[in-house]
């Protein structure tokens, strides 16, 4: 039986990803103690807002090594939206640099816009896959999803990158490293095709 | 290529959905949940939900009503209507909007914006402009759902918001609300070209020309539309095709 821990740390959008995840058949605990994340089949950090704050509050909630320890020692699927992909970095530059989860070595930077482009980046937009994914089965490349943030994740590694978004100069829009996944977009807003991101990682398991 | 948004606009009032002319002559259209079900089974784009008596009466954000259509809309969700303080606008995030107009107060106080952008972040502060046009010409923001003159420049409010950290602007046109004769591209026209943030124009899509018009003449981002919704025949998607067939990038 899934249990889905989303990580309530003061940082948005909580009941948003809790209906989807609900709907698509997920089992879900909105929570902020450390032994509910430990004993979660999946975890999920969504989040909007600035990097900053997001990390103080991770902090104040001491939750840090407990995601570190479930990730990478346990190997719980993980998965990170928008905000929550973004602290995965080891650093951001949001309200300040600020030292991230470093889960996944990067850096976090403001889009650089060109010609026409507006900010923030919102709206729909296709994802353009770099490299197969488990997050991807069953939706083709190039299908849109709704974004809404001025931050991006470069990484420093392009092997970790399995997707980009064509504006301000093909930003990466998902990651994965192993059972470590992250979304700039927002699968819990863009509907069928983000109900589907939302199931493969449900299916997900680290065997 | 990033798409440009087609919105529908739900109305509330009085605990039910209604559409005005001008902001007055008010008919009701029915029940808000029931609304937001059917545009999320037709892929609408996004949707935007404003309680237009909220300040009016001077209460709170119906927030019951709103954790309610939130339950059901599995697109994104600008919700307006009464928003006074920071707790208002978390309240309004944490029930599932996702983003929250600000209108009157993000005028008559527009520290709001800045205290929402900080706190929240720039993406969910969206600051809702209402204009009119006096008849020598000149515009000028109304706030209150449209009932007190500030003699305001929407440009100048407009700059401000962009300056205290809104993420965007929905742009009204009181004169052409509810007239279905076209939105006003003159305004658009020189707000887009003020601001860097987008912009999302409303009042007055009578047809689906009217909103290529917003997005090429205009240099809108979205368009929002209440009244071509619903009392007409026409919909979201036929007006993306529309708008497609023009080369506007839309999402199908």
């Amino acid at each position: 039986m899934s249990k889905v821990a989303i990580i309530n740390y003061g940082m948005g959008n909580l009941d948003s990803v809790a209906r989807a995840i609900q709907e698509c058949g997920g089992n879900i605990e909105i929570t902020s103690s450390a032994d509910n994340v430990k004993s979660a089949t999946h975890i999920i950090l969504p989040g909007v807002g600035s990097f900053r704050k997001g990390m103080e509050n991770l902090k104040s909630l001491q939750l840090m090594d407990v995601l570190k320890e479930q990730i990478i020692v346990k190997k719980i699927p993980f998965l990170g939206i928008c905000l929550g992909m973004q602290l995965l970095a080891t650093k951001g530059q949001e309200g300040g640099e600020t030292e991230g989860l470093g889960l996944l070595e990067g850096e976090v930077k403001m889009l650089e816009c060109v010609s026409e482009e507006r900010l923030p980046h919102m709206g729909w937009n296709e994802v353009d896959y770099e490299k197969e994914s488990s997050l991807f089965f069953s939706i083709p490349s190039h299908r849109d999803f709704y974004f809404c943030h001025s931050y991006h994740f470069v990484p420093a590694d392009d092997s970790h990158v399995i997707a980009r978004t064509s504006y301000c100069q093909n930003f990466v829009s998902a990651v994965q490293k192993r059972n470590l996944f992250g979304v700039q977009f927002h699968p819990e807003k863009s509907q069928a095709m983000g109900f589907q991101i939302l199931k493969n990682f449900l299916a997900f398991s680290h065997a | 290529m990033l798409k440009v948004r087609i919105i529908p606009t739900l109305l509330y009032r009085d605990f039910e959905l209604a559409k005005g002319i001008r902001f007055d002559s008010w008919r009701r259209i029915g029940g808000v949940v029931q609304a937001v079900r059917v545009y999320n089974m037709r892929m609408v784009d996004e949707l935007i939900f404003l309680d237009i008596t909220a300040t009016l009466q001077k209460r709170d954000p119906n927030f019951q009503i709103v954790d309610d259509l939130a339950d059901e809309c599995f697109m994104p969700l600008t919700v307006g209507g009464g928003v006074r303080t920071i707790q208002d606008v978390q309240r309004l995030l944490q029930v599932g909007a996702d983003k929250v107009a600000m209108n009157t107060a993000g005028i008559e106080f527009p520290e709001l914006i800045k205290l929402v952008a900080n706190k929240f972040g720039s993406q969910c502060a969206v600051v809702s402009i209402d204009v009119k046009k006096s008849p020598n010409g000149k515009y000028s923001v109304y706030t209150h759902s449209g009932t007190q003159s500030t003699d305001l420049d929407p440009i100048f409010v407009a700059k401000r918001a962009e300056e205290y950290g809104a993420g965007e602007i929905l742009l009204c046109s009181i004169d052409r609300d509810g007239t279905m004769e076209g939105y006003d591209i003159e305004l658009i026209q020189q707000v887009a070209q003020a601001i860097s943030i987008p912009i999302i124009a409303s009042g007055g899509a009578g047809n689906y020309e009217h909103m290529a018009q917003a997005v090429i003449e205009g240099g809108a981002s979205a368009v929002a539309a209440g009244s071509i919704f619903q009392f007409t025949q026409q919909t979201p998607r036929e007006a993306k095709l529309f708008l497609k067939e023009k080369g506007i990038p839309v999402r199908l």
